[in-house]
């Protein structure tokens, strides 16, 4: 049987990149120091921070929620109902159990109620795929909510996995405005609140094991509207990678931010944003409304469309193996 | 040995007495994108996974 590396009790995990196994008190205290180090070295809270944590059911936000209140911040939860069928009717219950449990603060916000669509809608009305219309929607949520409500900080569950797949596909684009705004820290100003992503340090696996170490329940099964997409097969390449040479994943990404984002940071500035003559959101240009906001136009009191309806061929069959061939709405 | 599974949630019959790796790669899985439960516990992957254990292979991996 694995030892630990630290004391020699029986190990529960094993962890390639850094070459040991660990017992669950020395991984939990290696997940803590990864967290403590990217919050001081991006210098991502202060301990008098009100910090908003955008959770959605899964184990990195629940973790990384877990991880923040354990820390001593002052840390509550944003919820957004964002209409996925089944799979939202799970992850919302899932993130109010956690929270009651824990009599932490969640803020709910269900999409199709203060909006006027949902997810599934909005793909189909539109023609964005279902990641493009979702990721959209929680960002321009995120930052109303955080202003609206007085925090000073939005902090995501985006975990070294989830960034190291975006660099990856900004690079085989060579998308240099993409790789000069892909940081773990996201300034306010120009009308955005704060922005952190504390577990850039921490793999999706860790926090996987974070959440079973820790007794967390979280939505094991895939969002029906990801089945298949580019970044899951960016995070296949990499953990390819990751097998046959332990670290890789980690020097890829922590090496970007440690010798290549300072190289783009010293090129041109993005241009300050103008501001959405509809919310008030930064948006590109001061005579076209936000992306969000057309968005909204577009697909709001529009008859809601199943989640079913508007997958490809290959995620269909993936949605109906997981869900069965329902709706799912 | 009947193993669970996820993504979609079912259940395999596997030969066990292997260690949690060599059962992951023979079902086409990467160990990295992966954790070992074994009767309501975390184990690391060399660990001998055998009859009557309650084995979970869960995917670790999400596409958000």
């Amino acid at each position: 049987m694995s030892k630990c590396r630290s004391c020699g009790e029986p190990a529960v995990i094993d962890l390639p990149r850094h070459n040991a196994n660990f017992c669950s008190e020395h991984f939990i205290q290696l997940c803590r120091r990864q967290l403590s180090k990217a919050i001081s070295d991006f210098d991502m809270l202060k301990p008098e921070d009100r910090v908003l944590v955008a959770v959605s059911g899964g184990k990195d936000s629940l973790a990384l929620w877990d991880m923040l209140v354990e820390e001593g911040y002052q840390a509550d939860g944003l919820y957004i109902g964002l209409g996925i069928g089944e799979y939202s009717d799970e992850s919302g219950a899932i993130t109010r159990k956690f929270a009651a449990d824990r009599q932490l603060k969640l803020i709910e916000i269900d999409i199709r109620d203060e909006h006027g669509f949902d997810i599934p809608t909005a793909a189909g009305v539109t023609g964005r795929s279902p990641c493009s219309a979702c990721g959209l929607s929680k960002r321009h949520i995120f930052d109303e909510v955080a202003k609206r409500e007085g925090y000073d900080v939005l902090a995501t569950g985006h975990n070294l996995d989830d960034e190291a797949a975006v660099l990856f596909g900004n690079t085989l684009r060579w998308d240099v405005e993409y790789l000069r705004r892909q940081a773990p820290v996201l300034s306010a100003g120009s009308g955005f609140g704060k922005k952190v992503k504390p577990l850039v340090r921490l793999t999706e696996r860790e926090m996987a094991a974070w959440c079973v170490v820790r007794g967390i329940d979280y939505v094991v099964e895939e969002c029906p509207m990801a089945l298949g997409n580019k970044h899951l097969a960016y995070k296949d390449a990499l953990n390819a990678l990751d097998a046959t040479s332990p670290g890789t994943k980690a020097s890829f990404y922590l090496g970007f931010l440690d010798r290549m984002r300072p190289v783009l940071e010293q090129s041109a500035a993005i241009d300050a944003p103008s501001s959405c003559p509809t919310c008030g959101a930064p948006a590109a240009t001061a005579d076209q409304a936000c992306a969000f906001c057309r968005l909204v136009d577009s697909a709001s009191g529009h008859e809601p469309i199943p989640v079913r309806m508007v997958l490809n061929k290959k995620a269909r069959k993936m949605f109906d193996a997981q869900w069965g061939s329902q709706d799912g709405n | 040995m009947i193993v669970r599974l996820r993504q979609p949630s079912r259940e395999v019959e596997v030969r066990g007495d292997r260690p949690a790796r060599a059962i992951l790669l023979e079902l086409g899985f990467a160990p990295e994108a992966y954790i070992v439960i074994c009767n309501g516990t975390l184990v690391p992957s060399d660990t001998i996974l055998r009859e009557p254990d309650s084995v979970e292979l869960r995917p670790v991996i999400s596409g958000g």
